[in-house]
């Protein structure tokens, strides 16, 4: 299916192209199948494909001169996206200890939602996620497909500090934080795998289009997990998704 | 080598930024003024992406332990090398023990020190600009010992000064004087009514003390009717109106997608111009379509 696509310029060398506007996992693949058609095939002008919920921004080496020459051009890119080849995804284990030491909002949220602790627990490990894109803070996982009944406004005083791993509720969104940052969202739990090394080559294990399972573990399995990191022996579990 | 003996407000290492590593969240970053920055290395005969310092409203005292070359652009921070008064955009010898010093703020914002070949920090994610969790620091510290080119390989360098070839050039005053940005409009433009929209035309902005890397603000608000929208992508330059009507303009260090309207886009040369403005001044937004 094709989507009605609008294009516009955003900036000398920019150009944005958005979707219908609502987050949803058809408009995630069409996203990526398009972007991967214009990565493979256009000419080396284009130097970066920035991509969110349902916009993506193409940037070009230079000025862009003839914008209506570029529309076509990127229109024809499409027209030939390949649509047919499932692209490879991988279904992400993330351990999550939800212990009242790490998940400060719990209680807050518990009272909010008028829903015992261990069932918002339940909610929030239940659900497959999906990655949608990375932003907010480098490493930092957009998801989609939190519990409505989850849904919490974000706290009206950010914290100043938010812990490294800290698993969270913001609005109608749910993510974890990759490194200690301020932030106003409710944090429910913390995780103990990195999400971001710059110095690899894949500073994220996770990409657009993966999909994320949070784990419950205690507080001994997050130390044991915590100390298999810093060993460098821990490999988080996953498995490829057949489309 | 060259030590920092006193750190300024915010000095930081800064190359042409990260250009592929949006995708895992991480901003462009980079020099704020790509202008003045270029004019220091072009002087020098660098390579446009070689690392500068960059210095906010006042600078760094550094010394050396290498032998160089150093040009200094941008903003007039009337930098002085053991005492002696030194110009902007202009190339010197620098030798081992001598000691530079960046002092009084007299013109413009931020001011880029060069030297032959940049300065050799780290390389992360394909750039040496300092970013935190990026980098090992995210600003210079007293102390600091950072690398350069020695002297072997500057004397191509000295051979070039005799030949006083690009040795200086004169910087376009209006980089700095002008206060009249120009400015795409926005995807969310339209959504502003007529009153709104010539009210962000007829408006002299003033730059409020909460402006940094990550963007500038500004005291005056613009009354904000626009519906909420699904996160979508930023740039450096993406103007944007807060709920409280607040507007945001975007710099090198910001996120890479953002979900406030975007109801302006900064030009590459405006975002290069506001970056030389100080809290205090004025500026306005001129459309250029």
């Amino acid at each position: 299916m094709d989507f009605e696509l609008t294009y516009r310029r955003f900036s000398e060398r920019s150009i944005l192209v958005e979707w219908p506007q609502e987050i949803h996992e058809d408009i995630l693949e069409d996203m990526l199948f398009y972007k991967n058609s214009i990565l493979n095939f256009s000419d080396k002008s284009i130097v970066q494909v920035n991509s969110a919920y349902c916009s993506m921004l193409i940037i070009y080496e230079s000025t862009i001169d003839n914008i209506n020459d570029e529309f076509l051009s990127l229109k024809r890119h499409y027209l030939k996206r390949n649509i047919t080849k499932k692209m490879k995804s991988k279904l992400f284990k993330i351990p999550v200890c939800y212990d009242e030491e790490f998940g400060l909002d719990l209680k807050a949220i518990s009272e909010g939602k008028k829903i015992a602790i261990s069932e918002l627990i339940r909610q929030h490990s239940e659900p497959v996620y999906t990655v949608f894109f990375i932003g907010f803070l480098p490493g930092f996982l957009y998801l989609g497909g939190l519990n409505k009944g989850l849904h919490f406004p974000r706290k009206k005083c950010p914290r100043l500090q938010i812990k490294k791993g800290a698993v969270a509720i913001g609005g109608e969104q749910t993510g974890i934080y990759p490194n200690e940052s301020p932030g106003g969202w409710n944090i429910i739990g913390n995780s103990p795998i990195a999400l971001f090394l710059p110095k690899k080559k894949e500073p994220c294990f996770a990409k657009p289009g993966d999909q994320i399972k949070f784990i419950p573990i205690s507080k001994t399995e997050y130390n044991a997990v915590a100390q298999k990191i810093e060993q460098g022996t821990y490999i988080i579990e996953s498995e490829v998704i057949d489309g | 080598m060259v030590e920092v003996l006193k750190t300024g407000l915010y000095d930081t290492i800064q190359d042409l930024g990260r250009l592929a590593s949006q995708e895992f969240g991480v901003p462009i970053s980079g020099v704020m003024d790509r202008y003045s920055a270029a004019l220091a290395n072009s002087i020098l005969g660098n390579p446009s992406n070689a690392a500068v310092i960059e210095s906010v409203v006042m600078g760094p005292h550094l010394k050396f332990k290498s032998n160089t070359v150093i040009c200094v652009s941008g903003a007039e921070m009337n930098v002085t090398l053991n005492a002696k008064r030194l110009k902007n955009n202009v190339m010197y010898s620098v030798n081992t023990g001598d000691v530079l010093k960046f002092n009084k703020l007299s013109n413009g914002c931020r001011s880029y020190l060069a030297v032959f070949g940049g300065f050799q920090t780290e390389v992360q994610m394909g750039s040496r600009s300092m970013y935190k969790d990026v980098t090992r620091n995210y600003i210079l510290n007293t102390g600091d010992v950072i690398s350069i080119l020695d002297r072997s390989e500057t004397k191509i360098v000295s051979k070039r000064r005799k030949s006083r070839l690009f040795s200086s050039i004169k910087s376009n005053q209006s980089h700095f004087e002008a206060s009249e940005l120009e400015v795409f409009r926005g995807p969310e433009f339209e959504n502003l009514d007529s009153r709104q929209q010539n009210k962000l035309f007829n408006t002299a902005f003033l730059i409020s003390k909460d402006s940094n890397r990550m963007a500038y603000q500004f005291d005056q608000n613009i009354e904000n009717s626009l519906k909420g929208m699904i996160t979508s992508v930023v740039l450096p330059g993406t103007v944007q109106l807060t709920p409280s009507g607040k507007l945001i303009v975007l710099m090198r260090d910001c996120q890479i997608t953002g979900g406030y309207p975007r109801i302006l886009q900064l030009t590459e040369n405006a975002v290069n111009k506001l970056a030389q403005k100080i809290s205090g001044s004025n500026i306005t937004f001129k459309s250029i379509i």
